[in-house]
């Protein structure tokens, strides 16, 4: 730490809060325009599916939105292992910030898993080993938000979270797995939802700009919460610094 | 700081927590009575069909043996840490995490083991037989100290916080997904006739990952929880 | 030779303390005092390793605590305001169990020698430690210091519940300690009844 760059000052809540107010605009324009083109294409542009028709198309919000889940939480958890590995208490509050934004888009997957479902399967929820993986990442964000609201302590909190965090990281991989075996084993190959290697142009390209536009968005929302939780926690009287109230006594030798 | 010096450590848990349950025989006796009214429910529920009940068989003996065990492994270190053996076995000049794996052992003679000899008895509610009942046995016997490690952590991380006991079962639950899967899937192949092996080998592998990240994870949460 | 170095601990919200600095040297003890809320037990606690400082570190023998772990665990003798007895067992057992846990496997003979040395007759040791009284349950965990062979004594309020007479047996094992070049910390709110060269005080105000 004392050659090179002074990380710890670029940590410190109170140079990052500036920081995060000056890029939050940027990211959210950047990605209104992404969305906004990746939708067009996505839903006017890319063509008609030969064998599910229009409805296809909610896959430029499913598939970026499972994407987004996955990423942050592993996202999350990093910051939730530098916390406790550095004791780093902005990292905490990132990961603190980045779990509803990641919660949110687990649930859009799902639901719109569920919209596509219908038309394509006939129901509106189906045992896919895909959509059952991301139904258990939605019960892992909701373990971490919940077990960070039920312990007052802050310091605590932050520390247990991170923990939980850290050990369902371990876990989503052996449960994609899991569910993927247990589907083989009831109901032979599963329908999946990608499309194959046959996917037009236009299509991968919507996909992407959906994906660099939830991106964008997801930066957006988690520097203006962590905002929000660094001012929160700033207005604690902790933050004062109280003059040194120790006076030692010490007994003639 | 030895070999035997961690041995004894473990030993001295183990011994004291089978001591301590010798003493309250009823609460090694809950878990096992829960587990056995869940099972006997389900036919109530479904109706006394013979196909169905073995059809459902595997599944439900499974999930009535995962909630026994976190049912019992919910209050694992409570009492340690209200009474303060638990600041004392912080400060044993031996890792926390061997210690833990002690205490999760004690706690799986007490409730896990219990429940894995008395599943063949409550198998035959269900029709199953032969082959199939050994690999259930199989099974759970496999299973049940994975299940016990992982849900260490979540009673680790939840000790001293308010309502404790439902949030340990919504953060831990999530994480049997696998064991139930591999657990209930080896009964329901063997079922089938492919056999159970592959899924067992699967448990075992669990297992093994859980003995050796889950004390570790305990610990830690262990820590945090006394600060 | 434990020291403190510029520890600063804060619970919550509130900062309890901050920038101490004490030394305490072999055969002396440092008695902690203040009124309640004013971060006694915290620092015991940040001395005994259970509770990391927010800033600062504790140094044993000129080594951080927070790297020596476990080899820190074996010099000391640990013994909160919770006394570590479980309701179940004898007060005989939880003894026994206590120094196995600890590493400090002692016999049943020298277990029984040391629940007497602090008044518990014979009869007791053998009955649930539910149906004894809290000043008895208290000597239970206090006769642990009867066999510990650790220099470092941390004791949280080692008198609470105790008799004038146990009180003074207590104080006399501590002195013992002390002369036999031990050292000790210790919170509590009552005068401690050593020589001064051997007693250095430190007061907390919160």
């Amino acid at each position: 730490m004392s050659t090179g760059i002074n990380w710890a000052k670029y940590s410190s809540p109170q140079a990052l809060y500036p920081l995060a107010g000056r890029l939050i605009p940027w990211f959210s324009v950047v990605a209104v325009a992404l969305m906004g083109v990746g939708l067009y294409m996505g839903f006017f542009v890319a063509p008609t599916d030969f064998q599910q028709g229009e409805s296809y198309r909610i896959i430029f919000v499913h598939v970026p939105a499972a994407w987004m889940s996955m990423f942050l939480y592993v996202v999350m958890a990093i910051w939730a292992g530098i916390g406790l590995g550095l004791n780093a208490r902005p990292s905490f509050m990132m990961a603190q910030a980045i779990a509803p934004t990641g919660a949110m888009f687990t649930f859009l997957a799902l639901l719109t898993g569920a919209m596509w479902g219908k038309p394509t399967w006939g129901a509106w929820w189906v045992w896919d080993a895909r959509l059952t993986s991301e139904l258990i990442l939605l019960f892992q964000y909701a373990g971490v938000m919940l077990l960070r609201t039920s312990i007052d302590d802050v310091r605590r909190a932050d520390r247990s979270s991170a923990v939980f965090a850290l050990v369902g990281v371990v876990n989503v991989p052996i449960i994609y797995f899991s569910v993927q075996w247990w589907n083989t084993l009831h109901q032979g190959a599963s329908v999946s939802m990608s499309t194959g290697s046959k996917m037009a142009a236009t299509m991968l390209i919507a996909m992407l700009l959906m994906t660099l536009a939830f991106w964008m968005y997801s930066i957006a929302i988690i520097l203006s919460r962590v905002r929000c939780i660094m001012a929160e926690r700033e207005s604690l009287p902790a933050w004062e610094e109280k003059p040194v109230t120790i006076q030692k006594i010490a007994e003639a030798r | 700081m030895s070999r035997s010096s961690m041995w004894g450590a473990i030993g001295g848990i183990v011994r004291r927590d089978l001591l301590l349950a010798m003493r309250r025989r009823s609460d090694a006796a809950m878990s096992v009575f829960f587990l056995v009214i869940v099972v006997s429910l389900f036919p109530l529920g479904v109706g006394p069909e013979p196909a169905v009940l073995r059809t459902i068989g595997p599944g439900v003996l499974w999930v009535a043996a995962l909630l026994a065990c976190l049912l019992s492994l919910a209050r694992v270190f409570t009492a340690d840490y209200v009474d303060g053996t638990l600041e004392q076995m912080v400060l044993v000049p031996q890792p926390l995490a061997v210690l833990v794996v002690g205490k999760v052992f004690a706690h799986w003679v007490i409730s896990g083991l219990p429940i894995v000899l008395l599943s063949p008895l409550l198998s035959l509610q269900f029709g199953l037989s032969g082959e199939s009942l050994g690999v259930l046995v199989m099974s759970l016997l496999l299973g049940t100290p994975t299940l016990s490690m992982i849900g260490a952590i979540g009673a680790a991380l939840v000790l001293g916080v308010r309502g404790s006991g439902l949030l340990v079962a919504l953060l831990v639950l999530p994480l049997y997904v696998p064991v139930l899967i591999f657990g209930a899937g080896a009964v329901t192949s063997s079922m089938a006739g492919i056999g159970g092996e592959a899924n067992l080998s699967l448990l075992g592998a669990c297992l093994v990952l859980s003995l050796f990240l889950a004390p570790w994870a305990t610990a830690v949460a262990l820590r945090i929880a006394l600060e | 030779m434990l020291q403190a170095v510029r520890l600063s601990c804060r619970r919550g919200e509130r900062r309890l303390f901050s920038d101490l600095t004490v030394k305490v040297e072999p055969g002396t003890l440092l008695a902690i005092v203040g009124e309640n809320g004013s971060g006694k037990t915290s620092l015991l606690r940040i001395f005994s390793s259970l509770l990391p400082p927010e800033d600062g570190a504790v140094l044993w023998e000129g080594e951080d605590i927070q790297q020596l772990k476990e080899l820190y665990s074996g010099q000391l003798t640990y013994i909160g305001h919770l006394n570590g007895i479980k309701d179940d067992l004898t007060p005989l057992e939880n003894l026994m169990s206590a120094m196995a846990l600890a590493g400090e496997v002692c016999s049943q003979t020298e277990a029984q020698a040391a629940l007497e040395a602090i008044g518990l007759k014979r009869p007791i040791h053998r009955l649930p430690s539910k149906v004894l009284s809290q000043g008895q349950k208290r000597r239970v965990a206090l006769a642990r210091l009867w066999l510990s062979t650790r220099p470092l004594w941390l004791l949280d309020e080692p008198f609470t519940s105790l008799d004038v007479a146990s009180t003074g047996i207590v104080t006399e094992r501590l002195h013992a300690h002390l002369q036999r070049g031990g050292l000790g910390v210790l919170v509590t709110h009552q005068e401690v009844d050593l020589p001064t060269d051997r007693l250095q005080r430190l007061r907390l105000t919160g």
